[in-house]
């Protein structure tokens, strides 16, 4: 009766194993380290010397180093410390790239955590458990992406492929102007809306048209349909991932998060970094191209010279012209959107500082049909860095330029030839961006966190080990058993999971170990009501268990209500903590009944005249004291 | 050892109108605070700057906050946390937009809180040597989220227990439940409004945990007044009641002990950021224990549960429902 099958308990077995064996990696700790790597785009490899002069390097400089490695992923020097670590970064930094210029640098130099777990864990995928910014130290930031800007931004590139468009197919408009929300465009008379609508239906998916009147002209509005809409703003998100993807790489952080959370937010988090401001400058930075026409008609000149701004034009600085500005269009004829490549190099007859720039297929177009159309005509390329725009050069076209090759020149060094083109090439963000929440945590507060995160969990632990103990015996000791097989199987799960593990997280480890224990307090004291009730030791062993089980099924399962509702709702550390907790119901179901029955069965299952279970002492009202002669057992 | 050595059956029902009075009085004395005072939002919730900075002595919380106010910084609450050298320097989000600390920000056309500035006069009145243990700023549209969020979370999890509750046993006792438990959820709530404890997102989470839980104490009283109806055929409802609260009351306590001691363990030794989480859990337990034993059941018996409710009229097989302490 009280005996599992075999197969049962190797199951239990089993899990235990495994629980221990995921749970390990977690003991080992880890390092502080600095990691050097080879960039991929340098095409060169990390070997001994390079490693030599990073050991000497720190060996110089006087910082104690626990070892400096070379493996297939790059060297690793390994410190006792966060500090030496620190320390340890500028030394390899000026050792490897003594120009300082990092950007261009072959390696990339990153902080990180190394895992001291032994080689043999990490090839079966056993691994530490991940832990947050709050237990590590680091910046945090959720960026709101501002998709109003995106839509305009993709409204504006709409129209002009519609402007230029319409004029190939020689529709003739009274004017195409943008609305907040679209694109305004008036006509003489119905066939040319007509021809303008099926072209739009052709050729502009994204755009819906309504028709309408103004005055005497007929109007045409486009705007951009729901499903574009949609479609704009998760390419606005995934360009921008990508390019701080791409710029907090170059940077050399290990190990960094960059995820989108709702529909409009990039969360970024830095382990490791103190020193947000430097992060916040180079993810908000924006830099991008626009091709403009110089505002040079007779009328504008005039108006200009009065020292007004001629209607449709913006006044911007510029190195190259005179009067240290130039007058351009508002009207952009192309964005950096279509640029393909930038490279810095040198003017082919002028030997001057230049970019050369690669467009890609509609660029190239629409460059080759704007160069045709204005010959002799000057055409500026601005450079918008962080809001501020600069001409860089207002060339004269002196013919048709097919072909897509564009270069960049004038009064350009080539040091700022070279970061123009890095700039360009790292991409431009989709829409502008806010900081909506900010959070850095020093590297000894996360410390601390831990510590007084498991040292509160350890000291609830022993104090429930040991009333339980003292309070029923031998199935106290089973009790107490199955709590750490709960934590084991927990913490293996987590780490098997790679869950991030933050403070949170950690309460809700200590939290579910307070919980579970309701169950195995059940078990006992339904043994000891059966007890009581006279049954013998074997049958109360039987009844108390599955008597119970109903009861800590309804009761988990509406603890596991609460934490999916927290799963679903929470966000940042409230969802660590569910997850956390989902998971503990979970095991302290199975550990609580399986191993613990388990636990029960090896010992007094075999026992086939057992007189006593070591419960402690079951009280039997009437008996010993003797004083209430009537009493009836249990209730009434 | 045993600690429960009960003879009779307590007559707590007996008592049900005293246990719904005091219960009723608690909760108006929460609703009122709540009213009144109303919660202390951490920035999390309103948005705003939190500074934590650790300085080499112990230093005077006053000379902060008047270097703070010299700056032109507008009201910033200025408290100890942990230990003497250790400080959190709060700001309202309306504070943190005083023009003189805000600086624009090119990528965006907008002004942010210029956080380096505000650590330096911060740091500044102990000593060269202070060090900023963790700074969090929040802009306040993530905080009306984060409220309604809750709010959801909080429906989401009323819906479930109580559908649960029904499906399991009746309706009266998914109704009873839920005024337990959400009355316990005020109390919390009135505590934290009362003292002007800080409402962190970690209290909300401690909260809804909270909920969860002492939903158990309700479920394993009624399972045991289902088998009670069953069992004893003699029995009138209080009755029925009286004995189901007393055959589980040791299980009740020590469970809640245990988990207790494991939440005095964070609440003493897990540190600030632990410390408000453990003590709504701390309320939550104690009040748990008193209204979904004495305040669930006494509805109950209120909205008429008899055993005809729970006993369905075709037989089942014992080992199936007798799933009790």
């Amino acid at each position: 009766m009280n005996r599992y099958p075999t197969w049962k308990y190797l199951i239990v077995a089993i899990a235990l194993l495994a629980g221990l064996l995921y749970t390990l990696p977690n003991f080992f700790g880890s390092t502080p380290a600095v990691q050097v790597t080879a960039k991929t785009s340098a095409g060169i490899k990390l070997d001994e010397p390079a490693r030599a002069k990073v050991e000497s390097a720190l060996a110089t400089a006087k910082v104690p180093s626990t070892g400096v490695t070379l493996d297939s992923h790059g060297i690793r020097a390994r410190f006792a410390d966060e500090d030496t670590q620190l320390k340890a970064k500028t030394v390899i930094e000026s050792a490897l790239v003594p120009d300082k210029n990092l950007d261009d640098a072959p390696y990339s130099i990153a902080l990180s955590l190394l895992s001291n777990s032994p080689e043999w864990l990490t090839k079966v995928n056993a691994l530490p458990m991940y832990l947050g910014l709050d237990l590590r130290g680091g910046v945090h930031f959720l960026y709101q992406v501002d998709m109003k800007q995106a839509l305009t931004k993709r409204l504006d590139s709409l129209s002009g492929d519609l402007r230029s468009q319409m004029r190939q197919k020689n529709i003739r408009h009274a004017g195409i102007d943008r609305t907040p929300a679209g694109i305004l465009m008036k006509f003489r008379d119905d066939a040319t809306r007509i021809l303008a609508k099926n072209l739009i239906n052709d050729n502009f998916t994204e755009l819906q048209t309504v028709e309408g009147t103004d005055g005497s002209d007929l109007t045409l509005v486009a705007n951009l349909k729901p499903e574009s809409i949609r479609k704009v703003q998760e390419n606005a998100i995934q360009q921008n991932i990508s390019t701080f993807n791409k710029r907090i790489n170059a940077t050399g952080v290990a190990e960094p998060i960059i995820q989108q959370q709702g529909a409009d937010r990039i969360v970024v988090e830095l382990p490791g970094v103190q020193d947000p401001s430097k992060i916040k400058e180079l993810l908000g930075r924006t830099a991008s191209l626009e091709l403009r026409m110089v505002c040079e008609s007779p009328e504008e000149i005039s108006a200009a010279v009065g020292g007004a701004v001629p209607f449709g034009c913006e006044k911007y600085p510029s190195k190259t012209s005179g009067s240290g500005f130039e007058l351009v269009r508002k009207r952009v004829e192309l964005t950096g959107d279509r640029l393909t490549d930038a490279q810095p190099g040198f003017d082919g007859q002028t030997q001057e500082p230049a970019v050369h720039l690669t467009l890609d297929a509609a660029g190239a177009a629409t460059f080759k049909e704007l160069t045709r159309e204005n010959v002799n005509k000057r055409m500026a390329i601005l450079l918008l860095e962080k809001n501020k725009g600069e001409v860089v050069t207002a060339p004269v076209i002196r013919s048709e330029i097919a072909g897509g090759r564009v270069q960049i020149s004038g009064a350009m060094t080539s040091a700022e030839a070279n970061n123009v083109a890095i700039l360009l090439r790292s991409g431009a963000l989709a829409a502008p961006m806010e900081i909506v929440e900010e959070r850095t945590i020093g590297p000894s507060q996360g410390k601390a966190n831990i510590e007084k995160g498991f040292h509160s969990t350890w000291v609830g632990f022993s104090l429930i080990a040991v009333f339980m103990i003292i309070y029923y015996l031998l199935f106290g000791v089973i009790s107490v058993m199955a709590l750490g097989a709960n934590l084991l199987f927990l913490v293996a799960l987590l780490s098997l999971l790679q869950a991030t593990l933050t403070l949170p997280g950690i309460a809700a480890i200590a939290l579910t170990l307070g919980m579970a224990i309701d169950a195995n307090v059940l078990i006992n004291e339904r043994v000891r009501e059966e007890l009581r009730g006279g049954a013998t030791p074997q049958a109360a062993i039987t009844a108390g268990y599955e008597r119970a089980f109903g009861t800590i099924l309804d009761s988990n399962v509406t603890t596991l209500i609460a934490g999916l509702a927290l799963l679903i709702f929470g966000s940042g550390p409230i969802r660590g903590f569910a997850v956390v907790h989902c998971l503990g119901i979970l095991t302290s179901i199975f550990s609580s009944v399986v191993v613990s029955r388990g636990l029960v069965n090896l010992i007094y299952g075999s026992r086939r005249k057992l007189a006593k279970l070591s419960i402690g002492q079951v009280w039997k009202p009437g008996a010993g004291n003797g004083a209430e002669v009537a009493a009836k057992p249990a209730a009434r | 050892m045993e600690f429960f050595r009960i003879r009779r059956d307590i007559p707590f029902m007996k008592h049900a109108l005293v246990f719904n009075v005091i219960s009723i009085i608690t909760f108006a004395l929460a609703v009122f605070f709540l009213a009144h005072r109303g919660l202390n939002y951490s920035i999390e919730f309103t948005g705003g700057v939190v500074i934590e900075a650790e300085y080499p002595q112990p230093v005077n919380l006053e000379g902060v906050r008047d270097a703070l106010i010299k700056s032109g910084i507008g009201e910033p609450q200025v408290q100890n946390f942990g230990s003497a050298r250790t400080v959190a320097i709060r700001l309202a989000d309306k504070d943190a937009n005083i023009p003189s600390f805000v600086s624009p920000d090119p990528n965006i056309k907008k002004n942010t809180f210029d956080r380096d500035k505000f650590a330096a006069i911060a740091i500044a009145p102990g000593g060269a040597d202070g060090k900023i243990l963790r700074v969090e700023v929040v802009g306040p549209q993530v905080g009306k989220e984060l409220a309604s969020d809750g709010g959801l979370a909080l429906l989401l999890v009323c819906i479930g227990i109580m559908g649960y509750l029904a499906l399991r046993f009746e309706w009266k006792f998914s109704v009873a439940a839920i005024i337990a438990n959400m009355h316990d959820v005020v109390i919390i709530l009135g505590f934290f409004a009362f003292f002007q404890w800080e409402f962190s997102l970690s209290v909300l989470a401690a909260v809804l945990a909270v909920l969860g839980y002492s939903v158990n104490e309700s479920v394993v009283v009624f399972d045991r007044v289902r088998e009670t109806f069953k069992k004893r055929r003699a029995l009138a409802v209080p009755e029925v009641i009286n004995h189901a609260i007393t055959s589980t009351i040791s299980r009740t306590i020590i469970t809640h002990g245990c988990t207790q001691l494991m939440v005095t363990s964070m609440l003493f030794l897990g540190g600030p950021t632990l410390h408000y989480f453990a003590l709504a859990l701390t309320i939550g337990i104690l009040f748990g224990i008193y209204s979904s034993v004495l305040v669930a059941s006494p509805i109950v018996m209120w909205l008429g549960i008899s055993r005809a409710d729970l006993i369905k009229p075709e037989k089942k097989k014992d080992v199936n429902d007798g799933a009790v302490v």
